[in-house]
């Protein structure tokens, strides 16, 4: 299948012992783009073969139900009443929960959906519909999302990011496109657990593409689109904030730059959400069923800082939700202020990649209710810097994964999780390609030894968690387990990062001071 | 970004083979993991019932069982090795081998087990490959194992349709690479307990025969005779150990029964593209402008996929076709192959005679399966990259046969996969070929042998392309036949449900079969020619 593409340096091996000799010599970066897309696609398609959230589990079922009751809904009540609960919008079952954005796309889908098949989407009948054309269509919805959102914006970053031509850039922008289309982590969520990262995810990586191009404005808009997809994009916010305002503050005139940035963010804002601004009550109505702060600050297991902790201290208990929220919100700033401050001091294209990186996982550390899936949005930077950092990359990736088990389980995706995890392995290590040196800074402060250890860990988790039952005295001890591994993990990893970010600085003071003496 | 060291290191070259090879092998894996909960076919079932037959009854009751209509019709071999597998299945899950229990039964345990069983078969076909490729340069390696590990057909067949070919023709491939290396007993052995596990593979039979008497048992009396005698010794101790057990029992009448069901049609119910489809159709068009000439033709009341079943011809012009007729053109197609294996037997070209004799049997042959092509375009690929018109030739063969096989996915579900699957192959054998040619007269790498074959080709000047020094180029007919392909499947899928709606259903089928059989019989004609021309 596809992937006869792929990174080597030609200066260092005989080109015949290349796994990819052929598209390095003949093929063309849109060769080498085409068969990565096509074999995503091939694979996304695969997925989709596997049952979905809450497949066969009335009376809930899951997200699966919940993306169908959105376009339902959307598609046969007036767009007025969408977020308002009603004689046709129960907003008990699977109210809309997400911004307007989110709704405009389940609008469409839920015309295309009606286009073949008027049962899946008609008012109140359809709940729990699962016909075999209805989840074909459904699945087809999440592909095409992709293809149409995702997969540009990625060719769009690598476009931007590889502008200048070199001898092994060709094979890097192989390696670096299939770690971006073949993230295991997204493609499980999105056509195996059925939900719609790819949209917000691909507005993000085109406005990141968008600025490192130096057009913030276009960057900006985009942002604030998948901001109004998904309200989780949040997490990037105070690394676009800090870097565009360092960039603002560098031109002639800041004031006039960040007034004009705050005009289009502005705009865009009104113009999604224009039908919900005909009166403050309406918006607010909105407003409130994006923020669900009654569910807790952590509802499954997830492995960030309050579900490990709180096997020690019982914050749920300990504190009420007013203080919990006050508490996570300085606990999220405070965790990611370095990286901001970073950015506004000296931004640079690099500062900001690891600046979204560090605060998506500060947020994803610190902030409330988070969700095991919410894996994906740090692991979106941490992708896009795969290439930088192809050791802590592998390693994150390696917990994210696990972080995500427990609910792969929960799906009934535990094949495609370890084919797709097999395969993401595989592809990073296709024999006669360079291999990752060890010995760089996450194995300095680990130590190999510990590294492996860890590894053993974690293998020894995913096949307790598949074999045994847990004591009945602590039915989720095997999660808390997991959990927790993941968590100190993605401490190391976030330090690692952060650290990453604040050196950036260095090595440019210098080549600076080298530049002069010579 | 440039400022950035990279951590990467130029370090150790570990790329060894065998290691690359495994890489290729676990990445195909993995697909066909992802591929466990997609469409199967009556096949599944027909495997699961020969896991419960031979699981549950005696050995003197295989071929007898009828409790369910998909009754054992592989030769014995392959009823052990559903035997070995009923064993492991009994521990999966006792249901799967249940005679009457297990009869569709469908859980996750029993679709997991027996594809993971296909999957680890499918070593034999890794084993195989390995032989046949060993002493080729590493480049020309990857691209045979691209070829072949990752073939779509077999993705489509064996792990979504359900079938074990993959098994099978690894067994195959392991018998010529001992004939290329020069031992014609172990050879001829092999294909011995080919035969026992698959007999359709026995239309090749004439060219082992041949080339193994000539190669091997010619020079001498003496030598010849002991030869000869050994080489029939052994093949009748395999046959013996197949088929003895049911000598003994008395029951060989009942197996042969079951083995040859010549009851059935001409065609499949699918119509394989060979060249059956265009007697047909001429047969069509004859009675259609005969009718309109004012003679008095009767339609036919038989059908070409029921076959004997009664004594009427289903053909309403052109004389009957019976197997033996078929039998007698399939041998007279192989007539010059065998000739030449007969004056000069050379193991560099074995793998061509043989895959020569599938493309004869798969034309010629009664009813044959569309899957069949299998049998003639793996063995092939081994020979793809030798020279460009090879390329060429391979690189239509194997898209058309791909596409054949599409009818056989027909759920909505899988039809994504089987176009990128496609898709995929398509690119990669472009790419593939493009790099291997582009690199030639740079590198001058390439082996003694592949060189003189292409002198021996270009000095005969090619059919139809342009044969340029750099890169891989297919001709113009070749273009304007797969672009063909393209609106035969958009016809097929789009134009005519929208079209006809309901009305006429067969025609998208037939329409490929006939489309599909063009390529075949011009890979047929490709193939003859290259062999009566080869020295």
């Amino acid at each position: 299948m596809g992937k006869n593409t792929k990174k080597n340096t030609t200066t260092y091996e005989d080109v015949n012992d290349n796994t990819w000799f052929w598209l390095i010599q003949k093929g063309t970066t849109t060769t080498t783009f085409t068969t990565i897309t096509l074999f995503a696609l091939l694979i996304r398609f695969m997925v989709s073969l596997y049952p979905y959230s809450g497949s066969g589990n009335p009376p809930k079922f899951g997200d699966f139900e919940a993306q169908r009751h959105w376009m339902e809904i959307t598609i046969n009540v007036p767009i007025r009443e969408w977020y308002r609960n009603g004689t046709d919008n129960d907003l008990s079952y699977w109210g809309l929960d997400y911004p307007p954005l989110t709704a405009y796309q389940s609008f469409l889908h839920g015309i295309f959906l009606r286009f073949f098949c008027p049962h899946c989407v008609s008012l109140f009948d359809s709940r729990g519909h699962e016909s075999y054309l209805g989840k074909q269509l459904m699945r087809w919805t999440v592909i095409s999302s992709d293809v149409l959102i995702f997969f540009p914006a990625v060719l769009y970053f690598l476009i931007v990011h590889y502008k200048q031509p070199s001898p092994s850039r060709k094979s890097d922008l192989a390696w670096h496109t299939t770690m971006l289309l073949l993230n295991p982590c997204l493609i499980l969520i999105d056509h195996g657990h059925f939900q719609f990262n790819c949209i917000s995810l691909g507005f993000t990586v085109a406005a990141v593409a968008a600025i490192l191009s130096g057009k913030d404005l276009v960057g900006s808009v985009l942002y604030c689109l998948a901001l109004n997809h998904k309200q989780m994009s949040a997490y990037f916010a105070p690394a676009f904030f800090s870097h565009l305002l360092g960039k603002c503050l560098r031109r002639q005139h800041p004031l006039l730059e960040v007034s004009k940035l705050g005009l289009v963010v502005l705009g865009t804002f009104v113009a999604v959400w224009w039908p919900y601004l005909y009166s403050t009550n309406s918006a607010l109505e909105v407003l409130s069923r994006l923020a669900p702060f009654e569910r807790g600050i952590f509802e499954d297991y997830v492995a960030n800082f309050w579900c490990a902790t709180s096997i020690l201290i019982k914050w749920k208990r300990l504190f009420a939700t007013g203080p919990l929220k006050l508490l996570s919100f300085s606990a999220t700033i405070i965790s990611c202020f370095p990286s901001m401050v970073q950015q506004i001091k000296s931004p640079s294209n690099q500062g900001f990649l690891y600046g979204l990186l560090n605060s998506s996982l500060s947020f994803y550390l610190f902030s409330f209710q988070v969700h095991e899936k919410s894996i994906l949005l740090p692991l979106l930077p941490a992708t896009l810097l795969a290439m930088e950092e192809p050791f802590i990359f592998r390693w994150f990736m390696q917990f994210a994964m696990l972080s995500m088990f427990p609910l792969m389980v929960r799906d009934g995706l535990i094949i495609p999780y370890f084919a797709l995890f097999a395969l993401f392995f595989l592809v990073l290590n296709a024999p006669g390609q360079q291999k990752v040196r060890d010995n760089n800074f996450l194995s300095n402060y680990l130590g190999s030894t510990s590294m492996h250890l860890i590894l053993c860990c974690s293998l020894i988790l995913h096949i307790v968690y598949l074999t045994m039952q847990p004591p009945k005295k602590y039915p989720f001890l095997f999660e808390a387990m997991i959990m927790n591994l993941c968590f100190s993990q993605f401490v190391i990893v976030t330090l690692g990062y952060n650290i990453k970010q604040w050196m950036l600085n260095k090595p440019e003071k210098l080549e600076e001071i080298e530049k002069k003496l010579i | 970004m440039g400022k950035k060291k990279l951590s990467f290191n130029d370090l150790q070259n570990s790329s060894t083979p065998k290691k690359t090879l495994g890489w290729f092998f676990l990445v195909v894996t993995c697909i066909k993991v992802l591929l466990f909960p997609s469409y199967r076919s009556t096949d599944f079932e027909v495997h699961r019932n020969w896991l419960a037959i031979t699981h549950s009854l005696p050995l003197s009751q295989w071929y007898f069982d009828e409790t369910s209509p998909w009754t054992l019709d592989y030769p014995p071999f392959f009823a052990y090795f559903e035997r070995f597998l009923s064993i492991l299945a009994y521990q999966v899950d006792p249901q799967i081998v249940h005679l009457q229990e297990g009869l569709n039964y469908s859980s996750n345990k029993v679709v997991f087990f027996q594809r993971a069983t296909i999957i680890l078969s499918d070593l034999s076909l890794l084993y195989g490959v390995y032989k046949l490729t060993q002493k080729l340069d590493l480049r020309m390696q990857k691209l045979i194992w691209s070829l072949v590990i990752w073939s779509p057909m077999l993705l489509i067949v064996d792990h979504v349709h359900f079938q074990y070919n993959g098994f099978l023709i690894g067994i195959l491939l392991i018998s010529l690479s001992y004939l290329e290396e020069g031992r014609d007993l172990l050879g001829g052995f092999v294909f011995a307990v080919l035969l026992c596990f698959k007999h359709l593979f026995a239309v090749a039979a004439p060219v082992y025969f041949i080339y193994l008497l000539r190669h091997y048992c010619w020079g001498g009396i003496v030598r010849g005779f002991s030869r000869l005698l050994i080489m029939g010794g052994l093949v009748a101790a395999v046959f013996a150990s197949a088929f003895g057990p049911f000598f003994h029992l008395g029951q060989i009448q009942q197996v042969i029964q079951r083995l040859f069901p010549f009851g059935r049609g001409l065609c499949h119910a699918y119509w394989a593209p060979n060249f059956w489809v265009f007697y047909i159709m001429s047969d069509k068009g004859l009675a259609f402008i005969l009718r309109k000439l004012g003679f008095n033709i009767q339609i036919p009341a038989a059908s070409f996929t029921a076959g004997l079943v009664g004594d009427a011809s289903p053909f309403a012009v052109l004389p009957r076709i019976t197997p033996s007729m078929t039998f007698i053109m399939v041998l007279l197609a192989l007539s010059p192959c065998l000739f030449k294996a007969w004056k000069n037997p050379r193991p560099q070209m074995i793998t061509r005679w043989i895959a020569y004799a599938y493309t004869c049997g798969f034309l010629f042959g009664w009813h044959v399966h569309e899957k069949a092509s299998l049998h003639f375009v793996i063995p092939l690929a081994f020979v793809a990259a030798q020279t460009r018109e090879d390329a060429k030739h391979y690189f239509l063969l194997s898209i058309v046969s791909c596409y054949s096989l599409f009818p056989l996915l027909f759920e909505a579900r899988e039809y994504p996969i089987k176009v990128l699957l496609l898709l995929l192959h398509f690119i990669l054998m472009r790419s593939g070929f493009s790099a291997q040619f582009y690199n030639r007269d740079e590198t001058r790498a390439t082996s003694g042998h592949t060189k003189k074959t292409v002198d021996q080709f270009e000095s005969e000047g090619s059919l139809s392309v342009d044969v340029k020094n750099n890169g891989f180029v297919i001709g113009l007919i070749e273009r304007i036949y797969l672009a063909g392909l393209v609106v035969v499947e958009i016809w097929g899928q789009f134009l005519h449900p929208l079209l006809f709606g309901d009305k006429l259903a067969f025609m998208p089928l037939m329409l490929i079969s006939v489309y599909c059989a063009l390529g075949i019989m011009y890979s047929w004609i490709w193939q003859l020619r290259s062999i009566v021309k080869s020295h």
